[in-house]
């Protein structure tokens, strides 16, 4: 029953995907109006699954790499209807949803069985400090799925190619203000998350930090986005330098997500 | 009930006949009175633009009314007849219904697309509503007309694109900047172009406007056209980075503006995007601007491109809408024939029974020993025969006649059987759903 759900579920995704990339290519308002739907349904059935998870594990569903990766596109989807319905920008679906996909594709090649909740996670804090993250995270993709729009739109209007893509993507000034909207959101989440982290540290381990790579690598992540919001807040970093810096700070991201926890043994490797 | 058409456009006329039939807005109540009093012609409407004058009428006789609409256009305006003639173009039927929805489409315009014809057509409807000289017929057809023109401009990008160079430069802010309501317009030097530009961002919303000139004086009173601030030439690059869309059509012979110039003004802007607009020839505005970060340069030649695209755009779209016109005419048809067929069935019945009624009187006036059994089998006997003969027509008229042509089944019966209509079927109006 949870397995049919979850691969309805990424059927659903797929589905959304192949409408908003045939949308982004021959836009017509049965296409749009579907993947709307689908998108919409393939989150409601992933936040049941995920729910359905909790319950069957008895702790939060993000201890693996399999629950994570299902969280994180989880979280991706969310953050994106969120800004999707605020700023009306339909295409946004378009660079979002296939990133979803493959999140939720990626999460297939992991072991997909309910693992015992190591000892060390048994904490409250584990809602607290994984959610946070993930949501954060999420915004970050969100970000970096604007950045990538931005730096297309901003091509064709250099290159003075005014055609059928550029009229369906928004304007530079609201792919910009999408980034920042989402670095805003995004940034605090990372901050929590990993004060949340150093607190729970102490408690399980007795320390507050401990240089684990992971910890090491979000501080990086955290560092990158820093620099961006700084920039922003005071010299203007806006426009094209905005979005490669955010293009880079969600590669980072990844690798703190992924790279850390598949290359780099250390205190937060749970596969 | 026929629905003509009569009138002339860009396309028959030149501007100086158009001038002269054209119809006064503050006086339609006049011409439109001395329409409807002629014989014939129950309702009307006047269309008067600068690019077409066309009267809309309704009338029993296509040709009488005809002639009768072109003599009041000569004589209201005391031009020649004869002249008049060689412009004039004549719709009636299916051809009428299409040209006023081609019309109200746009796709008759000059410029296809272009959306204000819609409101003058609305316009000239509420003239004619106003002065009640339209009725039932037209009525329903011009709403018909303006829910076709709506379909056809949601449904296509017939209008979606810009097709002068002063409104692509405006749809383009659009596309860096989103909202113009906050932003403000810097107009170096002076020149046609460069002011049309300026008042359609006005027109757009944009904040403010600022004009700079070598001669301080244009300036000035360029300003005060615009409601904007004047800046002396001097202090350009001291308030340049104030403004975010900047229209340069200077006589220069040099580049006014570089790249080097705007690292300054850049840094002030906290690299908020700029949008110049080059109309000048020698350009104002090195190219090497476009390559600063968050800065757009277009010229004048970029802007042409854009409107050409445009325009190869709306070409392809108007087949669409030519589509759409075609489905709309055949349903509009149907309606306005199956308005006929009632009040014909009625005379058609009327007709037959006033003879049976006739004859049968006759019959038994002359018949002494007939028993009122008797009289009661006559009237059976001619009723069923008439129901028998009456009942293939009517059903084929109620079903739309063979091939949609109801009107032929309807003239046909009428001339064949000498049928008078009087009052049109208005309990049918209804079923015509926009």
């Amino acid at each position: 029953m949870n397995a049919l759900m979850f691969y309805v579920t990424l059927l659903l995704y797929f589905a959304a995907t192949v409408c908003y990339l045939v949308y982004l290519v021959k836009p017509q308002p049965a296409t749009g109006t579907a993947s709307r739907w689908l998108i919409t349904a393939g989150f409601v059935l992933h936040a049941t699954f995920t729910l359905v998870r909790y319950i069957q594990d008895g702790h939060t569903p993000i201890t693996n790499l399999h629950e994570s990766l299902s969280f994180f596109s989880l979280s991706v989807v969310g953050v994106f209807i969120f800004f999707e319905r605020k700023f009306k920008i339909f295409i946004l679906g378009s660079f979002i949803t296939p990133l979803a996909l493959i999140l939720l594709l990626v999460s297939t090649l992991f072991p997909m069985g309910i693992t015992p909740l190591n000892p060390a996670l048994k904490s409250k804090w584990l809602v607290v400090h994984t959610v946070v993250a993930f949501v954060g995270y999420a915004s970050f993709a969100v970000a970096f799925g604007a950045a990538v729009m931005y730096l297309i739109q901003e091509r064709f209007l250099k290159r003075k190619k005014l055609g059928g893509l550029f009229q369906r993507l928004p304007s530079l000034n609201t792919l910009d203000d999408i980034n920042y909207r989402c670095l805003t959101l995004g940034f605090p989440l990372l901050t929590i998350a990993i004060i949340s982290g150093a607190i729970w540290a102490e408690t399980a381990w007795g320390t507050y930090w401990s240089w684990d790579p992971k910890e090491t690598w979000s501080l990086i992540t955290w560092f990158v986005y820093a620099a961006l919001l700084h920039g922003r807040l005071t010299t203007g970093w806006r426009g094209r330098k905005a979005a490669i810096l955010s293009i880079v700070g969600f590669l980072v991201m990844l690798f703190t997500f992924l790279g850390v926890n598949l290359l780099m043994p250390g205190l937060h490797s749970y596969k | 009930m026929n629905i003509i058409v009569v009138g002339l456009s860009h396309k028959t006329a030149p501007v100086q006949i158009r001038e002269k039939v054209a119809f006064a807005p503050t006086q339609m109540d006049k011409p439109l009175h001395q329409l409807v009093a002629i014989p014939d012609v129950t309702e009307a409407i006047i269309v008067s633009t600068c690019n077409r004058v066309e009267i809309y009428a309704c009338t029993r006789d296509i040709a009488g009314g005809m002639a009768r609409i072109k003599r009041f256009l000569a004589d209201y305006h005391n031009f020649p007849l004869e002249t008049l003639e060689q412009h004039l173009y004549t719709h009636h039927g299916e051809e009428a219904i299409r040209h006023v929805f081609r019309v109200a489409a746009s796709l008759d315009s000059m410029v296809v697309g272009e959306p204000q014809i819609l409101g003058q057509i609305k316009t000239a409807y509420g003239y004619a509503a106003e002065f009640r000289t339209s009725g039932i017929i037209l009525n329903r057809f011009l709403h018909k007309a303006f829910s076709v023109a709506k379909r056809v401009r949601t449904e296509t990008k017939i209008a979606s694109s810009a097709v002068s160079v002063a409104f692509a430069a405006v749809e383009l802010a659009r596309k860096i900047f989103n909202d113009l309501t906050d932003k403000t317009v810097m107009l170096i030097g002076a020149g046609e172009m460069c002011e049309l530009a300026a008042k359609h961002f006005l027109n757009n919303g944009v904040r403010g406007v600022m004009v700079t000139n070598r001669t301080f004086e244009r300036a000035v009173k360029l300003a005060e056209e615009f409601d904007g601030k004047a800046v002396p030439f001097e202090d350009l690059f001291d308030q340049l980075h104030k403004a975010d869309i900047i229209l340069s059509s200077t006589g220069a012979p040099h580049c006014i503006i570089g790249p080097r110039d705007l690292d300054d003004v850049m840094r002030r802007r906290k690299l908020k995007p700029m949008f110049f607009i080059d109309i000048a020839v020698p350009r104002d505005i090195d190219p090497g601007v476009n390559d600063v970060e968050n800065v757009y340069l277009y010229t004048v030649d970029d802007l042409q491109e854009v409107v050409a695209a445009n325009l190869q755009q709306r070409a392809e779209e108007a087949g669409k809408a030519e589509e759409i016109v075609n489905q709309e005419i055949g349903q509009y048809f149907k309606w306005l024939s199956s308005l006929e067929v009632t009040p014909t069935i009625v005379a058609l019945r009327a007709r037959f029974d006033e003879v049976r009624r006739t004859e049968l009187e006759k019959t038994v006036a002359g018949w002494k020993d007939l028993t009122p059994e008797g009289q009661k089998r006559l009237e059976a006997l001619t009723n069923a025969i008439m129901n028998k003969l009456l009942h293939p027509p009517t059903s084929l008229l109620k079903q739309g006649g063979q091939g949609g042509r109801t009107d032929l089944y309807v003239d046909a019966l009428r001339a064949l059987f000498d049928l008078n209509l009087g009052v049109q079927g208005g309990e049918e109006l209804g079923e015509l759903e926009e």
